[in-house]
């Protein structure tokens, strides 16, 4: 390293692999991964969300893993969990969902009514 | 990719003893079974500060805390918390105040109430990787330092912050620094002291082995500012963990550029390097700690010449404590008036306490200066456990005295504690409740520094052997009252007249107890009792009206020494009985006791 501007941006790039340990706000997606959710597929679809994660920088998203959500005929259910606590359930969630609702749900902040489990059950 | 979970280990020695490193291998064993090693992050950490709770697991993002995590513990986190999402209950830990499973960190109250200056990063970042440190702004205080301030600058900050040496003797940082630059001299030293030697202070080792960063950035600030270009730590060969983690951090400094030659495009270079010290507590005090590294026998010589005019190898040298480095960087990323604004107004910013003996949460923990002893004994410590009494509290170590209940609202800080006959020292708390033997207690100590002393001068070496010589006397029951007298006045001479700060405190813990628990010594000499029943020679148990018969006393004497049949009262045969005291651990309703008659009338009245 050569100067301070060197340090502040190995600080920046370092910090990016911690925010877990020191944000207890931001939004958080939780993917249902009983054996129904890995059977119908959960664990590309939770890749992909930390894979469009880490590739848009977004700082204050957490992804958790979580067990059967009780809808197992409408796997992979992903829950968008907002920092006011609002929640959204999109349901039958594939690779190619993923990066929408990233960048229209976590980012436009807009929910896509077209994938909601609530518009998709009857 | 995005790691989704991270699980902190504590990596501490105490959590590292109770096997916290298999229970990693475990994690990381699992992890790749399950094929989730890309998404979870392992971290060794340091000490989280509650050993009692240890092995400690946190995890992130949900902020979890474990406690006494086994090995055979892991698979059900793995299986449950990281696979499902679904937190452990029964590991969870539970507040030692009202007994509720706590799920989150932040919730316990054993942290609410810290204010965490020096041990900042002590069990959130891993003290292997320097990008963690960085991360936390690790580095940034030195290299502000090389490009905005001028050395004069550096010692205006620190004399502005009103930082006092946190290993004992509380002497302002900024002056220290100030006498050193001012000396005059082509080669100076920057030395840290980790020779960390009170009995049950161990604040030092978490820094070293949770942030060793953290100590290597203010010596070079340090160096900076007195004009220095090498620094050595001095570290007792008994902290292994710390000594290889101090290792690993200055070889990564070292390839990041951070020690060596031009730091950060600057024309300052300094580097450091470890010196091992083979664990003598006279080796704290800086001169004997200057001998040990130069190879002669660890052994202190008068001063003047201090260290800054005349030090190691002859050339002026600034010793400073580990937790005193600690502090450095946060002064220069806040601000002097930030840090000075914490704590009172002569002794500002935050201390870290060791927290031993008769209490509920054993550990380490921070707190601002100023804050009562009431306050960390009984809100962050958890009180004393098993319903027993607070008898008294001894600060200081082998140095300082004891502190009784009614001193107990007074605010911690360097002047308040020696008003009060003990003194900060590095900052160990041992807590003693009613089965505590004062006299015991000043023995313990007294032994200590016996073992200790260097030997160099009279007073230290052969009075505190006579005086431990009385004290022995008197626990066997063979003491006088003219002995006290005698304690006393041995006492004050050996702190008048030895060499350096071993001798001139050695006494303190005699002292202190001599004064406040003047009754307990009496008891010994005159009654020929030990009230705590800690003495064997002065300790005989008899068995008081309030027994109910419940034969739990004769049941738990392991050598039948009580008889007595159900409904009706016990006796104890004293010609059988060993004192084990077991009997009195038994009883339901304290009807056994050691006491002499008529003793609570005399300490209360």
């Amino acid at each position: 390293m050569k100067s301070l501007e060197d340090l502040k941006k190995l600080r920046d790039q370092s910090l990016k692999n911690m925010t877990m340990r020191y944000q207890t706000n931001g939004t958080r997606v939780q993917i249902g991964m009983g054996t129904c959710g890995i059977a119908a597929g959960a664990r590309p679809v939770m890749s992909k969300f930390l894979e469009e994660i880490s590739n848009r920088n977004l700082n204050n998203v957490t992804v958790t893993q979580v067990g059967c959500m009780g809808e197992c005929a409408f796997e992979p259910i992903v829950e968008i969990v907002e920092q006011n606590g609002n929640s959204t359930i999109y349901c039958l969630v594939s690779e190619k969902k993923v990066a929408e609702i990233v960048e229209e749900h976590i980012i436009g902040g807009k929910r896509l009514e077209r994938y909601l489990l609530s518009g998709v059950k009857r | 990719m995005l790691e989704r979970m991270h699980i902190l280990i504590c990596g501490g020695t105490g959590c590292l003893s109770s096997h916290s490193k298999e229970i990693k291998e475990e994690f990381d064993l699992l992890l790749k079974e399950y094929e989730m090693s890309d998404e979870v992050k392992l971290v060794m950490t340091g000490c989280f500060g509650l050993c009692e709770k240890g092995p400690v697991v946190v995890v992130y993002p949900d902020e979890v805390f474990y406690s006494h995590v086994k090995v055979e513990d892991v698979s059900d986190i793995v299986k449950e918390h990281v696979v499902k999402g679904r937190p452990v209950e029964r590991l969870m830990v539970k507040d030692p105040i009202d007994k509720k499973k706590v799920k989150n960190f932040s919730e316990l109250k054993f942290y609410s109430k810290q204010k965490r200056i020096a041990l900042r990063n002590c069990g959130n970042i891993n003290p292997l990787d320097i990008n963690e440190y960085i991360a936390k702004d690790g580095y940034l205080a030195l290299g502000k330092v090389l490009a905005e301030f001028s050395p004069l600058e550096v010692i205006d900050y620190m004399k502005r912050s009103g930082l006092r040496g946190r290993g004992g003797g509380g002497f302002p940082t900024g002056l220290k620094w100030e006498f050193a630059s001012k000396s005059v001299d082509d080669q100076k030293y920057v030395i840290c002291n980790a020779d960390e030697g009170d009995p049950g202070a161990f604040m030092d080792r978490a820094v070293l082995e949770g942030d060793p960063h953290s100590v290597l950035e203010a010596m070079a600030i340090c160096g900076y500012a007195i004009g220095s270009n090498q620094g050595y730590i001095y570290v007792r060969a008994e902290y292994p963990v710390a000594v290889e983690r101090l290792n690993i951090a200055i070889k990564q400094a070292r390839e990041y550029q951070l020690l060596g030659n031009n730091i950060l495009g600057s024309n300052f270079s300094f580097d450091i390097e470890l010196r091992l010290g083979a664990g003598a507590f006279v080796c704290g005090e800086e001169t004997a700690l200057i001998a040990s590294i130069e190879g002669y026998r660890g052994m202190p010589r008068n001063k003047p010449p201090f260290p800054a005019v005349k030090g190691l190898w002859g050339h002026p040298t600034n010793v400073n404590n580990v937790e005193t480095f600690a502090n450095v960087p946060v002064v220069f990323l806040k601000s002097p008036e930030w840090f000075k604004s914490i704590g009172t107004e002569k002794s500002s910013g935050t201390k870290v306490f060791a927290l031993g003996g008769k209490i509920q949460n054993t550990g380490l923990l921070e707190v601002p200066m100023g804050t009562t002893l009431r306050e960390v004994i009984f809100d962050i410590g958890g009180g004393i456990p098993n319903k027993r009494k607070f008898k008294s509290v001894q600060t200081g170590g082998p140095s300082g005295g004891c502190i009784t209940e009614e001193s107990l609202d007074t605010p911690i800080d360097f002047d308040n504690l020696i008003n009060l006959g003990s003194m900060m020292g590095s900052g160990g708390m041992i807590v003693m409740d009613e089965d505590n033997c004062m006299v015991d207690v000043a023995k313990f100590y007294l032994d200590f520094t016996v073992d200790e002393s260097c030997g160099k001068c009279t007073p230290c070496r052969e009075g505190t052997r006579r005086m431990l010589d009385i004290l022995n006397k008197i626990c066997e029951g063979e003491g006088s009252l003219e002995d006290l007298d005698t304690l006393e006045s041995l006492g004050n001479m050996i702190k008048d007249t030895s060499l350096c700060g071993l001798g001139q405190t050695a006494p303190n813990p005699v002292l202190s107890t001599l004064k406040h628990f003047r009754d307990e010594y009496i008891a010994h000499v005159v009654d020929k009792v030990c009230p705590a029943g800690v003495c064997a020679n002065l300790t005989n148990y008899v068995v008081m009206d309030n027994c109910i018969g419940c034969t739990k006393c004769a049941k738990n004497c392991p050598v039948d020494a009580i008889t007595g049949s159900v409904k009706t009262k016990h006796f104890i045969d004293l010609d059988k009985c060993i004192r084990c005291g077991a009997c009195k651990k038994a009883c339901p309703v304290n009807a056994i006791t050691s006491k002499p008659e008529g003793w609570e009338e005399r300490i209360n009245g």
